[in-house]
């Protein structure tokens, strides 16, 4: 049957650049910010802390830092956002990264097991705790809020059990040090940031043709090839950053992209396509929307709601490991103190709303790289740690109260 | 007015209505709330459910799509008996229901939406352009004509859009029978009557159509049959031509039709109590 030269205009219309740009600022203007916010703030932090100290913040060695330092917020902000969409909270993700890690330390120090051993097992421990929380959430309904709250301090406790008042388990595993202390060689980063972008532009523009053919809503190819100039000059460009020599002194050569930023990759996209791609995500999304909706639709909320939980807890062993390998260590207090703040910090900054059933994967990167950004920033200026308990803190409220306020945009908008 | 009875009964035996409802019974606990209430719809035939508040219309659509469980009476469909125990159950058998509230999700898009719980996939993947072919199909069969984009998302859809989508949604499926909860109680007056249009077009396209509703402008506007509550029991089921506004207004204030025109009355079509002045009794 075709469609009725009235019915749905913006559809059938072939939309120019200048079209969609009035159509994504109106929708800026009602209140759908998207990334606006995380991405602004980071072009600001850098320019800031750039003049503040013009030879130590840009150069190779700290941005090379800066992504090993954005690694585990990431990730653990890339499970919040799972939770997040249906508006839960999950405040033990960061003692949950630390039991994992402790897990995983204790196997490889005591049982002298190998990591291809202790990974999985700290992956099973984060898939336990998130099976516990799901359960007591989904189906004895307590409140997220709570459940989480209790099992906070319960896991550190489980932490300090296992490592020790004071102790410290050292991590000498080389797979696992080398994923935050060793870099791809040359030739692999280059090969795989060609790659994808290769890979990215391709489904992209056959996604575009195929959308065209079929007569379907699509953006203007303009568009589409602007976002695959800025993925592609993002993945080249930092690549290249990363290539340049950065070792302290002249007479060793220490370059490449460090093995933890794959990694996230990795993660990051199959989040994007689980969330976008598929029936699960989609589920995901209405229930976050709509739980009575969904129900009704037949969609399982119990089972939707316990695998969020779920796949956090998975994603914060994953950060813990990270961590661990950072750090060549776990320590009874890892991922206590303000790793979750941070966390969910960079999930609302990135533009996943506290409110449920708007995120995405990629604002935990975005997210993970502002609270970074901040984090090291205070760092190189030498500013007490206070200083960067309150800076941090005034962020997140800062980004919440964005999220907030445009959400109550959007609600008089009625967009 | 009508003093003669306009409809023959053998014409109305001949055809099986798609959805019988017959002497249904439910009570909560000490309160009976349907006395052997009856609701007959036909293919292709918009029948109004109508009655005051409390008159048991949304229990006997729960009844219907098997969201309460009938304490008593006939449940045949397609001239079956079946029992429906379960939403599940009432969608199996071709029964949608749209509900006051719609329960669409505002952050998902109008082509989400539609295929909520029964998304089209290719593999692994969701197949997105099948998907909004037909969801813009559909749309365009029950000339849904307001929509910018069916990738808008719900939350920046007007009440009748809204309105629109999920009634659009039923149609999708292969569905008999679509009961509409009161869909224009929220809308205006242009946005009611776009509505309609729909409601209309569903049942020419051959489903059998139950509207709830309080609006005697609305039921006289599109209904074939009219369905009359009052006080758990069904007092009259008749064909909309055969009827005033003002003999429905008073079926549905009193139970029956007054200034001496019982015998005139229309007769319920099925019912417990069947024959001139069965229900109305009460009153």
């Amino acid at each position: 049957m075709k469609v009725a030269d009235a019915d749905f205009a913006l559809d059938r219309r072939e939309q120019t650049v200048t079209s969609a740009v009035r159509d994504y600022w109106a929708r800026v203007r009602g209140g759908e910010l998207g990334a606006l916010p995380s991405i602004f703030s980071l072009a600001s932090l850098v320019i800031l802390f750039t003049a503040l100290r013009p030879e130590t913040f840009l150069s190779e060695r700290n941005i090379a830092n800066l992504f090993v330092q954005a690694m585990s917020v990431t990730i653990l902000a890339l499970g919040l956002v799972f939770v997040l969409l249906l508006g839960e909270i999950d405040l033990s993700a960061g003692v949950t990264s630390g039991v994992c890690a402790a897990v995983m330390a204790k196997l490889m120090t005591e049982a002298g097991q190998p990591w291809y051993v202790t990974v999985p097992a700290a992956l099973l421990t984060g898939l336990v705790i998130g099976t516990c929380i799901g359960l007591l959430v989904a189906v004895v309904r307590i409140p997220s809020f709570v459940v989480t709250l209790a099992l906070f301090l319960g896991l550190q406790g489980v932490t300090l059990r296992l490592i020790g008042e004071g102790g410290t388990v050292p991590v000498r595993d080389e797979v696992i040090v080398a994923l935050a202390n060793d870099n791809m060689p040359i030739w692999l980063g280059w090969t795989l940031a060609v790659l994808c972008t290769a890979w990215f532009a391709a489904s992209q523009l056959l996604r575009w043709r195929r959308q065209r053919r079929r007569g379907l809503a699509r953006r203007p190819l303009g568009l589409v090839l602007a976002q695959i100039a800025v993925v592609g000059a993002a993945l080249l460009g930092l690549t290249f950053l990363m290539g340049l020599d950065r070792a302290p002194s002249p007479a060793i050569v220490l370059n490449g992209v460090p093995w933890g930023v794959p990694l996230v990759g990795v993660l990051v996209i199959t989040a994007t396509f689980v969330l976008n791609r598929t029936v699960y995500g989609r589920h995901v999304y209405a229930v976050g929307g709509n739980a009575e909706a969904a129900r009704r639709a037949g969609i399982h909320v119990t089972a939707i709601r316990m695998s969020v939980f779920m796949i956090a807890s998975t994603l914060a062993a994953v950060a813990g490991m990270v961590d661990a390998s950072r750090l060549n260590s776990v320590t009874p207090d890892a991922g206590a103190g303000n790793v979750l703040l941070y966390a969910v910090g960079a999930a609302v900054i990135g533009g996943t709303s506290l409110f449920g059933g708007k995120g995405r994967a990629r604002d935990a990167v975005l997210g993970g790289l502002v609270v970074t950004v901040i984090i090291n920033g205070l760092g190189l200026l030498g500013s007490p740690a206070y200083m960067q308990m309150l800076i941090t803190g005034g962020v997140l409220l800062l980004a919440a109260s964005i999220d907030a306020l445009a959400r109550r945009r959007q609600a008089a908008t009625g967009r | 007015m009508a003093k003669a009875r306009q409809w023959e009964p053998l014409d109305e035996m001949s055809v099986t209505p798609v959805l019988d409802l017959r002497g249904v019974d439910k009570s909560f606990g000490p309160v009976q709330v349907l006395h052997g209430a009856a609701l007959s719809a036909y293919a292709g035939e918009v029948t109004a459910l109508v009655g005051d508040n409390g008159a048991g219309k949304s229990t006997l659509i729960k009844c219907l799509g098997g969201m309460l469980p009938m304490d008593g009476g006939e449940y045949l469909f397609e001239g079956r008996p079946v029992r429906v125990g379960s939403p599940r159950e009432a969608a199996a058998l071709g029964i949608e229901i749209v509900h006051q509230d719609l329960a669409l999700c505002e952050n998902l898009d109008v082509v989400q939406n539609m295929f909520l719980g029964r998304e089209r996939r290719s593999g692994m993947v969701l197949d997105e352009a099948a998907m909004e072919e037909m969801a813009a199909r559909t749309l365009t069969g029950l000339s849904v004509r307001t929509i910018k984009s069916v990738r808008q998302p719900i939350s920046s859809l007007s009440g009748g859009q809204r309105q629109s989508v999920a009634i659009a949604r039923a149609m999708l499926w292969d569905s008999k029978v679509v009961v509409l909860d009161e869909p224009t109680s929220a809308l205006g007056v242009a946005q009611s009557r776009q509505v309609l249009e729909v409601v209309r077009r569903l049942a020419d396209r051959g489903r059998a159509v139950v509207l709830v509703s309080h609006n005697m402008n609305d039921v006289f506007a599109v209904a074939d049959r009219i369905c009359v509550m009052f006080l758990g029991r069904t007092v009259a089921q008749v064909r909309a031509s055969d009827v005033t506004h003002a003999q429905v207004v008073e079926l549905i204030t009193s139970g029956r039709s007054g200034d001496g025109v019982e015998a005139g009355r229309p007769v319920p079509v099925h019912g417990r109590g069947t024959g001139p002045g069965g229900g109305a009794g009460r009153g």
